[in-house]
């Protein structure tokens, strides 16, 4: 087999030898024909030229059309649909640049190949023009700067953002791990020192709101109530990457990070849209994280929001021995309920707890 | 090396001195060791830093066949892995691990030792001075230094690969905690203090170089170079090395942290990990700081890749155009303001990486704003070519292939840009067409463009025209074959550094693409063996060089083909002109060389020509 390969490449290597001497040698013979062949390669490369930028621009269309199936479904998020906007209009104006530059650039490489009865125009200096074509892409730059802040303002506008239902996500490798915050909506404080098997996120266990937190390992959102996740990471960065709804923040050990959004589709209703039964949301690794990093991911679901709480209903609380307590019930109300009925009973939980 | 230095001072006083000075010159023509290992040369220098990147080049370009061969048929065993790779590639099955591992020292090879050392060391050595008017560099020692560090560099990451534990495998960003963690993956072990050493090794040569480069365009310069009448390249040269004396020190810093933390129980970039069933110590450090550092190198970096590339397409597109470049102090002008800019815009690869926010959106306004200079250049390259008289070498159709992709990866850069858009393809296959289209392959074809281009004045021969023509196409279809797709994948949400793209249903379908942007990448790998062979043939067997074989009108063709140390035998030089007087109305030929003074030339003098 080897020797196979030895023969292959020693066969293409005298292919390449002989072709080198021929050609050297031919224009070696007519020395006085070096012209001739430059005006020949001039022309074939000119041809190519123009028949690369127009099969090009085809393929390119074709493709853009045929592999729209790629791209990912409308946004299942209420800031996902605004981006896919922006993002359109960003390929609006990207497109009619690149059409027109690539265009330009390979059409004048043909139109102006060698012709040795012609001199080129003797042109290079026009500050008019300079200033023109610095002031244009600066104005739409500008346009697209602030279209694009306006939302990533939005997006990230802590301070309006306070409504959303608090839910953990930790990453390991190489796995997620999430955490509800009860009816209090509030996430117990948590340590990496206070890790266990049974603990696996060191929660305190003394702080009273982490009483009622559940521990998941799917993640469910209920349809349209925000969203408000922190990020952590127990060991090395990971990427909190939800694709489908336009959503992508680092894990970070030692710091939280957040996101906020609002999903807008159930997973039964994007089953009908992709037209695919066994779609599923998913929620992937998106930081070099390790060997198992491509593997590293968590199912997500959206629930209308009663199959939510049933959903929840099940889920185990962080210390089992309060699951037992009939004080600890898991919550039957929409976040925005839940932080006018926190209080009272934590205050029992505890109790069971201790 | 005193008296060498003594010459140059003398140089650029009294031009006739040399010429007598340099003939009891002998102690530069002896040994074999002298001549080609230990050399101050600058011509060999550069020759040296070629061919070692060369080597590196193929064996980067090697390691993204076996994974493209992963990404594209993730179910099959080639039998070949086990025995080339032995127990990374057990039953034919690429190991996980291997493959990061892969994957970190391709993008390392790559950025650093090919289009940093190899493109700058290539051609600012021959160059710089050739260009300049100049016998050497300042200073030669230092100069054979910053190519023997960079050989040392890259003997160290070759061997890295050797490891029982694997190379490096975090990325060729070795973020902290993964790259400052041994219990996080096995190639943060011995691999990742290689690859530290070896990068600091190529910081040293980096520096050394830079501060030659800029200290002989300042001080070497002939009578009449004055700083408007040197060539694009050199401009390029000497923007890029301010870049990389600037930043490299604090990739340096950034790099003697991580070792602080890895090997002396500091925190700088560790804190709260809980790892292997235990708690560690380090507390109060921060992962976001690596990424400041790094990225205030890294994205400079960028330019320090691309500057070179495009100084020598602009060099090749005058000469091709026989006209001269358009817009020559626009030109100037945007790369120094690129330059600038590209200390202030690291943020942009940390969007969304737990930066305040609102950082973000100031690195937002300064990333875009690159774009300006960036079209600048693209339109007086377009300019350039209008109505010129277009000879399409080889040199002349990579430079073309460069504004090709120029434009294109810039213009997916403005999405990547904008920190809201970045939300959703940070990470993705969209990045990796991105980077590889606008930095990776532009700054190769710079590359190709300035080695057939200046092949005659390393060799003192020819490269193949037709085999030129061969690599060309084949290389500018597979570009394009590889990278475009991926645009798709990165949309689709398919995040980059995955083994294997199996894990999530729903990029199944995705599988063909990578089987087609798999092979496109074999036709281009085949290409670049055509490259090296014609390369190698042409070193003994190309047709011999005549003296100046593309009618430029710079300095470096004055000089004889043959090399011999000091590169002029007579005096150096006197410049009258500037560089681009290519077709100029009158003038006899379509090209007037640098030296030829404005007396000599009455034809074609036009109003404003000095005088």
């Amino acid at each position: 087999m080897s020797l196979l390969w030895i023969l292959a490449v020693l066969f293409g290597v005298l292919v390449l030898v002989r072709l080198a001497n021929i050609t050297q040698l031919s224009s070696q013979l007519a020395e006085e024909d070096e012209e001739a062949e430059q005006d020949r390669d001039n022309r074939f490369n000119a041809w190519m030229l123009v028949g690369f930028l127009w099969i090009g621009l085809a393929l390119m269309v074709y493709m853009m059309i045929g592999y729209q199936h790629f791209l990912l479904p409308v946004s299942a998020s209420e800031h996902g649909v605004a981006l896919d906007e922006l993002m359109n209009i960003n390929w609006i104006i990207l497109f009619i640049v690149f059409f027109i530059t690539q265009i330009l650039l390979f059409s004048f490489a043909f139109k102006y190949r060698y012709n040795k009865n012609r001199r080129a125009f003797f042109y290079h200096d026009n500050n008019k023009i300079e200033v023109i074509w610095t002031v244009i892409p600066a104005i739409v730059l500008l346009v697209l700067v602030f279209t694009g802040l306006k939302e990533w303002n939005r997006i990230t506008d802590s301070q309006n953002q306070t409504d959303g239902m608090k839910i953990q996500i930790y990453g390991k490798q190489f796995d997620w791990t999430a955490r509800y915050s009860g009816k209090d909506n509030k996430l117990g404080a948590s340590s990496f020192r206070k890790i266990t098997d049974n603990n696996p996120l060191g929660v305190d266990s003394l702080d009273v709101a982490s009483v009622d937190d559940k521990i998941t390992r799917e993640m469910h959102f209920p349809v349209g109530i925000p969203i408000d996740v922190q990020i952590n990471s127990r060991d090395v960065l990971h990427s909190f990457y939800l694709p489908h709804f336009r959503v992508q923040m680092n894990a970070v050990p030692g710091m939280n990070t957040r996101f906020y959004f609002k999903p807008t589709i159930t997973t039964a209703k994007m089953r009908e849209i992709t037209g695919n039964p066994k779609f599923d949301y998913v929620l992937l690794c998106n930081k070099i994280c390790g060997v198992a990093h491509y593997n590293m991911q968590m199912k997500i679901v959206v629930d209308e929001p009663d199959d939510f709480r049933k959903w929840l209903k099940k889920e185990k609380l962080v210390f089992e021995k309060a699951a037992s307590a009939p004080v600890a019930a898991p919550s039957s109300a929409t976040p925005a309920a839940m932080e006018t009925t926190s209080g009272k009973s934590d205050k029992k939980a505890v109790t069971a707890l201790n | 090396m005193e008296v060498n230095q003594h010459i140059h001072a003398q140089d650029t006083v009294h031009h006739d001195a040399h010429g007598h000075g340099h003939d009891h010159d002998h102690e530069h023509e002896t040994n074999f060791w002298t001549k080609y290992v230990f050399s101050t040369d600058h011509k060999m220098i550069s020759k040296q830093f070629l061919i070692t990147a060369i080597i590196m080049a193929f064996l980067a370009m090697g390691m993204s066949m076996i994974f493209r061969l992963q990404l594209a048929w993730p179910d099959t065993k080639f039998a070949f892995l086990e025995s080339i790779l032995g127990k990374w590639g057990k039953d034919g099955k690429l190991d996980p691990g291997f493959y990061l591992g892969l994957v970190t020292i391709h993008g390392t090879i790559m950025v650093f030792f090919v289009l940093t050392g190899g493109l700058s060391g290539t051609f600012s050595n021959l160059l710089i001075p050739l260009q300049v008017g100049a016998r050497d560099m300042a200073s030669g020692v230092l100069n054979m230094l910053s190519y023997w560090f960079f050989f040392v560099s890259c003997v160290i990451m070759t061997i890295s690969l050797f490891l029982t534990g694997g190379p490096a495998s975090g990325g060729w960003t070795i973020y902290p905690p993964l790259s400052a963690l041994p219990q996080a993956i096995s190639g943060s072990g011995l691999g990742m203090t290689l690859w530290l050493v070896s990068m600091v090794m190529f910081i040293a040569s980096a520096l050394l170089g830079g501060i030659n480069y800029v200290s002989t365009i300042i001080n070497l310069r002939t009578v009449g170079m004055s700083m408007t009448r040197l060539p694009l390249t050199i401009w390029a040269f000497f923007i890029t090395a301010i870049l990389g004396i600037l930043s490299f020190p604090v990739l340096f810093a950034a790099a003697l942290l991580l070792v602080f933390d890895r090997s002396f129980g500091t925190s700088f970039y560790l804190s709260d990990i809980f790892i292997d069933g235990a708690p560690l110590d380090h507390l109060g450090g921060s992962p976001i700081l690596f990424q400041h550092l790094f990225w205030f190198l890294g994205h400079p970096e960028v330019y320090i890749v691309l500057l070179p590339a495009l100084g020598l397409a602009s060099e090749v597109i005058a000469v091709n155009s026989r006209k001269p470049i358009f817009g020559y102090k626009a030109m100037i002008g945007s790369m120094l303001v690129i330059a600038f800019l590209s200390f202030i815009v690291w943020g942009h690869h940390m969007f969304i990486t737990g930066m305040n926010p609102f950082l973000g959106s100031v690195f937002v306004f300064t990333t875009l704003l690159v774009a300006i200079p960036s079209a600048v250049k693209v339109f007086n390259y377009l300019t350039t070519l209008w109505r010129g008289n277009l000879q399409f070498t080889p040199q002349m159709l990579f430079a073309i292939g460069l504004v090709s992709f120029f434009i294109t990866g810039g213009l997916t850069g403005i999405i990547l840009g904008d920190s809201a858009l970045d939300i959703n393809v940070h990470d993705t296959y969209f990045v990796v067409a991105h980077f590889h289209i606008v930095m990776g392959s532009s700054a190769i074809f710079g590359m190709f463009a300035g080695v057939y281009h200046w092949f005659p004045r390393l060799y003192g021969r020819m490269m193949n025209k037709k085999l030129g023509y061969i690599h060309f196409w084949m290389t500018v279809v597979s570009v394009y074959g590889v990278f475009f797709p991926m645009h798709f994948l990165g949309l689709g949400g398919l995040p980059r550094r995955y083994y294997a793209n199996t894990a999530y249903e729903g990029f199944h379908e995705m599988v063909n693409v990578n089987g087609l942007i798999t092979v496109f990448a074999l036709l281009g790998g085949l290409a670049q063996l055509i490259f090296a062979f014609n390369f190698f043939y042409s070193i003994w067997k190309g047709k011999k060089a005549v003296q100046n074989p593309w009618k430029s009108n710079t300095l470096e063709w004055t000089a004889p083909v043959e090399h011999l140390h000091g590169n002029w035998p007579g005096p150096i030089p006197t410049v009258h002109r500037w560089p681009y007087d290519y077709g100029k109305p009158g003038a006899k030929e379509d090209f007037i060389m640098q030296t030829i003074p404005y007396s000599e030339t009455p034809e074609s003098n036009i109003p404003g020509d000095e005088h």
